[in-house]
């Protein structure tokens, strides 16, 4: 479980974050929705710790993250998995080194081991025959479901993901939204997605919190989202005709 | 003015200070090393070479025109040519070149690198990007610059020698002459000792340029000429302060 306590957040003299607390469940996938520039990926960076945070309290189990030292984080980093919004595969590695370098980094493992857990995590992402490609080979949706399976080699506890569907065509957004949803239940991982994309938000919200201009404004699930009454939700969820016709019919 | 340098300084060598911490799996390090040998120093050869090349043969017909004098001996054209290829040209010429090359190279291969979350993704990993992505490269460069002078110092004398002798300026019983009179084997060690250091310049000055790069392609083009410019000054500097310190 991830707890986060008031955190707050500046940048450039700007207030990014104002007071945002939340508490994100083990086996859930969380969404963190609001429109862009809204602080989402700060607040997403401020829980993994690549932005330190000015106030507040980030918890990680039974841990205070954010008193915690390089060195010391580094044990749970070793738990966390990230999918960034632009992949972020390292371009001058193949798939298979890609998927294979948190192992090599931080595990004693054989090379055939780390080539069985590489083909696993492949294999889980519905990636195969695709080992000795270079990240430039790859389509917008290979590159996402590779970064996954990067993300997952370690068998972390925490799974990170910003913007996973951006750049990808409706049909590909939706198989990236299962793969998530599929490998949090088997993994039991806390997975909290950065998103602005409504089918993820209509199939994966288990728990969704809105945030609006630094501040969080409405904390629910893909249910309660039909009926609710906040404003700004409403402007941002039921943007277009069909889902204002949607919100209509659902009342 | 003043601030925002005090500042980068600082800050460039507190990312130093990252850099030289201790590695988390040596022999992952010592694979990025063997690398970075390849791609900054083996592929730094050929340009090495021509333009050793041809600024020894420079430097040995310019002596030749401007000591057309009776009184001076033929062979000081070979002297000339060879100190001046060994103590300036082949490590402070040569090390403006890779500021250009390898610098360059260095700044926008780590600038988009944080452009496009790379260096978040090791971070969040654990991993000390600034030591896995800086390190293996200064380590290559220190090992490798040594050679590319060294290197540079025989082409250019054997450029000046083959242009020198093909042009008529001088014959080739004096060239060799002039380059083995009066020489003083310590100016081989400066030149090495100043590779050294700019090596070690050249790579973190440019490695801090793409590591701090903020926003998108623009601006890693814009450390990508910062990183050959302020490695150039810093260069030059450093140049003046060695060789008061060494030849004195």
């Amino acid at each position: 479980m991830i707890r986060v306590e008031n955190i707050g957040k500046s940048l450039g003299g700007r207030e990014v974050l104002k007071d945002v607390s939340a508490v994100f469940e083990p086996g859930k996938t969380n969404l963190i929705i609001g429109k862009s520039g809204s602080g989402k990926t700060v607040f997403l960076k401020c829980i993994v710790g690549l932005f330190e945070i000015d106030s507040g309290a980030i918890w990680y189990g039974d841990v205070l993250f954010n008193e915690l030292n390089f060195h010391a984080r580094k044990e749970i980093r070793k738990e966390m998995g990230m999918l960034f919004q632009g992949s972020a595969l390292f371009d001058s590695m193949t798939v298979e080194e890609n998927v294979r370098f948190p192992l090599d980094m931080f595990t004693t493992m054989n090379y055939e081991e780390k080539l069985e857990r590489v083909n696993f995590c492949l294999k889980r992402v519905n990636i195969t025959d695709s080992n000795r490609l270079l990240p430039s080979e790859l389509s917008g949706g290979m590159k996402k479901r590779v970064a996954i399976a990067r993300a997952i080699a370690l068998k972390p506890r925490y799974l990170f993901c910003d913007e996973p569907n951006s750049g990808l065509d409706p049909k590909t957004s939706i198989v990236i939204d299962e793969l998530i949803r599929e490998i949090t239940a088997e993994l039991n991982m806390t997975t909290i997605v950065n998103t602005h994309d409504m089918n993820s938000v209509m199939e994966n919200g288990e728990k969704i919190i809105f945030i609006e201009e630094g501040e969080k404004c409405w904390e629910g699930n893909k249910n309660q989202i039909l009926q609710s009454d906040c404003k700004l939700l409403n402007e941002f969820v039921f943007a277009n005709a069909l889902a204002k016709q949607l919100k209509e019919s659902a009342r | 003015m003043t601030f925002r340098f005090l500042s980068g300084f600082g800050a460039y060598w507190m990312l130093l200070g990252k850099v030289f911490s201790r590695p988390e799996k040596p022999v992952i390090y010592y694979r990025q090393t063997m690398k970075e040998l390849v791609s900054l120093g083996l592929r730094s050869i050929g340009i090495v070479t021509i333009i050793s090349f041809f600024m020894g043969a420079v430097i040995t017909l310019q002596t030749a025109y401007n000591t057309e004098n009776p009184i001076y001996p033929t062979y000081l054209i070979g002297l000339g040519a060879r100190d001046s290829i060994i103590l300036e040209f082949s490590s402070t010429i040569v090390a403006l070149i890779l500021a250009g090359k390898v610098g360059s190279n260095i700044a926008s291969e780590i600038g988009t690198m944080r452009v496009t979350e790379q260096i978040d993704a090791l971070e969040l990993m654990g991993v000390n990007s600034a030591s896995y992505i800086i390190l293996p490269k200064v380590v290559a460069t220190l090992i490798f610059n040594p050679f590319l002078t060294l290197i540079s110092i025989i082409t250019g004398i054997v450029g000046g020698w083959l242009v020198g002798t093909t042009a008529g300026v001088i014959t080739s019983p004096e060239y060799i002459y002039g380059i083995q009179y009066a020489f003083i084997p310590y100016y081989i060690t400066y030149s090495l000792i100043k590779t050294l250091f700019f090596a070690f310049i050249i790579t973190t000055v440019s490695s801090y340029q793409g590591y701090i790069v903020e926003g998108g392609s623009l601006e890693v083009g814009r450390a990508s000429t910062k990183a050959v410019v302020y490695s150039s000054v810093f260069i030059l500097l450093v140049n003046v302060i060695l060789t008061q310190l060494l030849l004195s």
